[in-house]
């Protein structure tokens, strides 16, 4: 019947062809020519994995970890996991409540899924990690995982050492893209100077995920792994114990100490004033800790030792001297009358502790004593040098020699943010003075004052160059890297470089200038710092200070310098102590080293130091003003968040618990008010904890 | 016994017989290398019955056991019983109404026992019968409007009520049995005209409403144009040509809306326009657009084609080897046992692979025309080009979905999907024609 349509399998048998060809066409084009399918299931399956090396360790110069590595726990949620749960015991349990607990969740699933297992509490405390572990089978879908954090086991260095914190923004710009989200990178200190080679090489293990993006096994078996490298450790010249000391000598105060080997330039201890525990920026109260920091305005963060300016003071006197002898204007036995105070410029200042009795007679009275005019007219005589001729070129060629210690340029120790400190040039007087000024403007830069600041490491650096008779190497902590490496070198070769700045001053200079120093500690301003069978060249200095505050200058107590070497013939150790607001150099300077300098010189500290270490490390010399400070800056960040939030949580505390300087009830009504000048006595009343104590000393003090 | 044994195999086709038993064991094998899981005993879990590939093992052995009945029955059976099996298959698709389980959304299918049984399904078999056996009839005249009316509404029938249990890529298998009336007389142009409205639909789906309705008009009237001298003769060409022109610009302008708008399911109108490689237009929007957790806009049917897209490109020249297969390994391949196991195959065994599968297939297909076209029986060519075309249609439909040639409709690919009733619904198509081949020299009615 339909015989004459035969023809039409050959028609039917084209179509199949036809749509073969068309699939094997598309086939041919994904299989064949397209390339960029095996990357899309590559990046679809498998999930490079990035094993993060252990962090480098931080020894001290006998070989003691200042900082090691140790596991916390974070606690872990895969949501999907959590049914049949008893929710009100788990709250119970890791004391977080209810609410806060059905947030967390929330949280959980938002950033990784329902799958994947996210934070649900990172650092546990060990109490909460052992609670949770005894009950752990109770919560399914919550486990434990392993968080390696730096752990500080003497408590110390945390200035020195700094800190690791997760990268932010900038730090993953700056390193153009080497650092991802989530990696850990040293923040200030010996961590982020040394970063590169703490923080070991990453490695990658290539591991295979599903469409949930639960990682379920090894890609290949790890054959395109590559291990991760561990940091290597770092030996630094730092001595524990010293550091110990040095520490807890300044807590409660505001300054710093610095105390370095002068043949090494490696430094044995660094202190800076107020003084916290490292251990307080790792584990769980880690966050909690670093803003309440972070608001102190006595600033621990700070570290003064390389950071704080100071006017050196008298302590700068062996300095002038040493010019005063090299530029030849003086001999050792030189004398210059003091009736009690400068008489060279005819104002009568600056004063002087002593007058008369030879206290001024020849140079290394003058040291020991402190003679501030002798040591005034070492500085005039320096600038109004004949041999240059003009009062800029001799100033300029005395701050030569400051540089030359050391002073008003960076040392480049190896820690990040040195200061470099401040030796105005003339440009600065000239600015000032519209260009007519004489030695007699700044004459008291000769006693360390004026412009002249200084941190307390380059203190100790100059002491350094005396104590080697004119060199120094660079102030440093590292003396060498574990494992060492020839890119190392680029960190460590700068400190072994002797800088020969000043041997061209004859020795005999520096013998006199010596011989004064260690008078100061025989017969001078520092006999408390006497140790019995060394000998020990020392200068005490003490600074005035002043602030501003409240619109209201303020003269605050002094601060307490002190620079000493030792052994005077062999010098093994050379410190430099700044205490802010304690009064005398030699009272508050001096036992703090000496404390320093038997522990170190003699490994035993004697009784009477003993109880010096024990008197210092309990007194409590935080600037009075600091209060008031803080008062003030955190009413006004209070009041600004009030502005910003409409949050009236933070400022009603510091309006409610005493008379209102405000109308009854009308804060809102008032914008400006906390950020107005009020009189002192006003806001003073506010402060409900020591209205007693404190409230009208700054007031008196500005009477007197 | 031993008598009747050299009856049973005389005459049998063996070349399909091992092209069956090569694609079985080629599904068996592909199945395996989609779920099977790390670690597993590989023996054990093939004979617990408690894995995919495991139960299509038994599928494939309860097949060969199917098949040897159908081997053992008479051929005149079929050719007896052809209305009986069609009645009997509509009538199990009615009891899907009120009988059927709910499972993935689809409302076709019904448990017995512990079996999913989809009557849809195993209705090809029926509609191949009774189409086989309406056209073979004597009285059957096939050039007749009115029998060709008759064979579509056979065809159709079982169709409409898939469409009816949300099954509307079986329905659409329904459709590859014009390829049988085709080869019967069926005018070609009616194939030609279905081409056409293909093309239109598409090109509504493409193209700006406007711009093609100006392609259209200007297309009628350059036939107009090349036309004027017939139409000069006979004024009646002129009013068919408005009157298709003016068609085509209603089936543009309204027809493919409405089917979008009121027919159309969401998940179907994304499929189709994912396939175009197009968003769906807002007025055929369904609701909310889906929304992945993280406020996105997605498209799963999207997704779908794209991983199976990466698995299949991914596999390469020569493949990644079996259960190396990262995209089918680790669940990134939606549905990958049943509609998309073709990527099991692309991915594992690359170009190469996917070209012997489609070889073997084209082997079987060609070979069917083959035995139709030798057939005395017009029963048996018909049945013989009515397994052809349902062959045909899910091989091509379903790779060409896994390759993003087609829309997502879920149909598995013969012999290689996981699932018993596809995998015995095919082995009885195929079986009946071997069966039917056998007796080639007899004439059936």
């Amino acid at each position: 019947m339909s015989v004459f349509n035969q023809s039409r399998s050959r028609v039917i048998r084209l179509i199949f062809l036809l749509s073969f060809v068309v699939i094997i066409a598309q086939l041919m084009n994904l299989q064949v020519f397209s390339s960029k399918y095996s990357q899309l299931a590559m990046d679809n399956a498998v999930f490079p994995k990035i094993v993060y090396p252990e962090r480098g360790i931080i020894y001290d110069r006998k070989g003691r970890a200042i900082l090691n590595n140790a596991i916390m726990f974070d606690l872990m949620v895969t949501p999907v996991e959590v049914k049949n749960f008893d929710t009100l015991a788990f709250c119970k349990l890791m004391e977080v409540d209810t609410a806060d607990f059905v947030k967390r969740i929330r949280d959980a699933v938002f950033k990784n899924g329902r799958m994947r297992p996210s934070a649900f509490q990172s650092l546990l405390t060990p109490q909460l990690q052992a609670r949770f572990e005894e009950n752990s089978w109770r919560f399914p879908g919550f486990a434990l995982v392993e968080r390696p954090v730096r752990v500080y086991p003497y408590n110390v260095a945390a200035h020195l050492l700094g800190y690791v914190s997760e990268v932010d923004k900038g730090d993953i710009e700056r390193s153009s893209n080497f650092y991802r989200m989530g990696d850990y990178i040293g923040k200030n200190g010996l961590e982020s100077h040394y970063e590169k080679v703490l923080m070991g090489q990453r490695g990658v293990k290539y591991m295979i995920k599903d469409n949930h993006n639960r990682l379920v096994g090894q890609y290949e078996n790890g054959i395109f792994d590559t291990a991760a490298i561990a940091g290597r450790g770092l030996r630094t010249t730092i001595d524990v114990d010293l550091q110990t000391l040095a520490e807890n000598m300044m807590a409660n105060k505001v300054g710093a100490v610095v105390a370095i080997d002068p043949k090494t330039g490696g430094i044995l201890a660094m202190a800076s004033g107020p003084i916290f525990n490292p251990n307080e920026l790792t584990g769980p109260d880690k966050g909690k800790n670093y803003s309440r920091m972070l608001l102190d305005v006595a600033n621990p963060f700070l570290n003064r030792a390389i950071q704080g300016r100071y006017e050196p003071g008298s302590t700068f006197k062996p300095l002038g001297a040493l010019i005063a002898l090299d530029e030849g204007l003086i001999t050792p036995s030189f004398g210059y009358p003091c009736p009690g105070y400068y008489i060279g410029c005819g104002i009568g200042k600056p004063k002087c502790l002593h007058s008369g009795g030879g206290h001024s007679a020849n140079l290394r009275n003058a040291i020991a004593f402190s003679c501030n005019s002798y040591f005034t007219h070492m500085y005039r005589l320096a600038a109004d040098n004949p041999q240059y001729g003009g009062v800029k070129k001799g100033y300029m060629k005395w701050r030569e020699y400051l540089n030359g210690f050391g002073w008003g340029n960076r040392l480049g120790v190896d820690l990040p943010s040195e200061d470099r400190g401040f030796i105005p040039d003339t440009s600065v007087y000239n600015k000032e003075y519209r260009g007519s000024w004489s030695s007699c403007t700044n004459l008291t830069l000769g006693i360390g004052q004026d412009k002249m600041g200084v941190t307390p490491l380059q203190m100790a650096n100059a002491m350094c160059v005396i104590a080697n008779k004119g060199y120094y190497y660079t102030p440093h902590f590292v003396k060498s890297i574990d494992d060492p490496q020839p890119e190392d070198t680029a960190f460590l070769n700068p400190y072994k470089i002797r800088h020969e700045v000043l041997t061209h001053i004859p020795e005999e200079n520096y013998k006199a200038v010596m011989d004064g120093m260690e008078d100061v500690v025989t017969n001078g301003t520092a006999r408390i710092v006497r140790i019995p069978n060394i000998a020990i060249c020392a200068k005490t200095g003490t600074a005035e200070k002043f602030t501003i505050l409240d619109g209201k200058k303020i003269k605050l107590d002094d601060n307490a310098m002190f620079v000493c070497f030792a052994p005077k013939d062999d010098p093994k150790i050379a410190i430099a102590v700044a205490v802010e607001n304690a009064g005398y150099g030699g009272t508050w300077g001096g036992p703090i080293a000496r404390v320093l300098m038997e522990k170190y010189l003699n490994d035993t500290i004697s009784k009477a130091s003993m109880a010096d270490y024990e008197r210092i490390s309990n007194t409590n010399k935080m600037p009075k003003h600091l209060k008031r400070l803080q008062f003030k800056t955190d009413s006004i960040r209070a009041r600004q968040w009030f502005e910003l939030r409409k949050d009236s949580s933070y400022i009603r505390k510091y309006i409610s618990t005493t008379v209102s300087p405000f109308n009854d009830n009308s804060l809102p009504l008032q914008p400006a008010a906390p950020v107005r000048p009020y009189s002192s006595q006003t806001w003073l009343a506010v402060l409900p904890d020591n209205r007693n104590t404190y409230s009208t000393q700054p007031v008196a003090r500005n009477r007197a | 016994m031993s008598q009747k044994n050299p009856a049973i195999s005389k005459g049998i086709d063996w070349s399909l017989v091992w092209i069956y038993l090569l694609l079985a064991s080629i599904g068996v094998m592909a199945i395996f290398g989609a779920t099977y899981k790390e670690g597993d005993p590989i023996v054990q879990t093939f004979l617990n019955f408690s894995t995919d590939y495991s139960k299509q093992l038994y599928f494939f052995g309860v097949g060969l056991v199917l098949g040897l009945f159908i081997l053992l029955t008479d051929s005149k059976f079929f050719a007896a019983t052809a209305n009986i099996w069609y009645a009997g298959g509509v009538f199990m698709m009615l009891l899907v109404f009120p009988f059927h389980s709910n499972i993935k959304g689809t409302e076709s299918i019904i448990r017995l026992g512990g079996f999913n049984f989809q009557p849809a399904e195993f209705c090809k078999i029926c509609v191949a019968l009774a189409l086989a056996k309406y056209l073979s009839r004597p009285d059957t005249d096939f050039t007749k409007t009115r029998s060709q009316l008759i064979a579509a509404c056979i065809t159709l029938l079982p169709a409409a009520l898939a469409i009816m249990q949300k099954e509307t890529g079986l329905a659409l298998v329904f459709f590859s049995f014009f390829l049988v009336m085709y080869r019967e007389g069926l005018p070609s142009g009616i194939l030609v005209i279905g081409f056409a409205v293909a093309v239109l639909v598409v090109a509504t789906l493409l193209l700006e409403k406007n711009t093609l309705a100006v392609i259209l008009l200007g297309l009628g009237l350059a036939v107009l144009l090349i036309m004027r001298r017939q139409i000069r003769r006979n004024k009646s060409i002129l009013i068919k040509i408005i009157l298709i022109t003016l068609g085509c610009i209603l089936i543009q302008r309204f027809g493919v809306p409405f089917i979008f708008k009121n027919v159309l399911a969401k998940h179907q109108v994304e499929r189709i326009y994912s396939t175009i490689g197009r968003d769906v237009p807002e007025e055929y929007m369904k609701g909310e657009a889906t929304v992945d957790d993280k406020g996105k806009k997605t498209n799963t049917a999207d997704y779908n084609v794209k991983q199976s897209k990466i698995a299949i490109g991914s596999g390469g020249v020569l493949g990644k080897g079996l259960l190396k297969g990262t995209q089918t390994r680790y669940g990134f391949v939606p549905e990958q046992r049943t509609d998309f196991i073709f990527d099991t195959i692309g991915e594992g065994f690359g170009f190469v692979g996917s070209l012997v599968l489609l070889g073997i297939y084209l082997l079987l297909l060609f070979r069917i025309v083959t035995i139709a076209e030798r057939q005395r029986s017009v029963f048996s060519r018909c049945y013989a080009y009515g397994v052809a075309a349902v062959f045909f249609f899910h091989i091509g439909i379903n790779i060409a979905m896994t390759i993003g040639l087609a829309p997502v409709i879920g149909i598995p690919l013969p012999f290689i999907s996981y699932g018993g009733t596809s995998l015995l619904t095919n082995t009885i198509l195929l079986f009946i024609l071997v069966r039917l081949d056998a007796d080639r020299q007899m004439v059936l009615r």
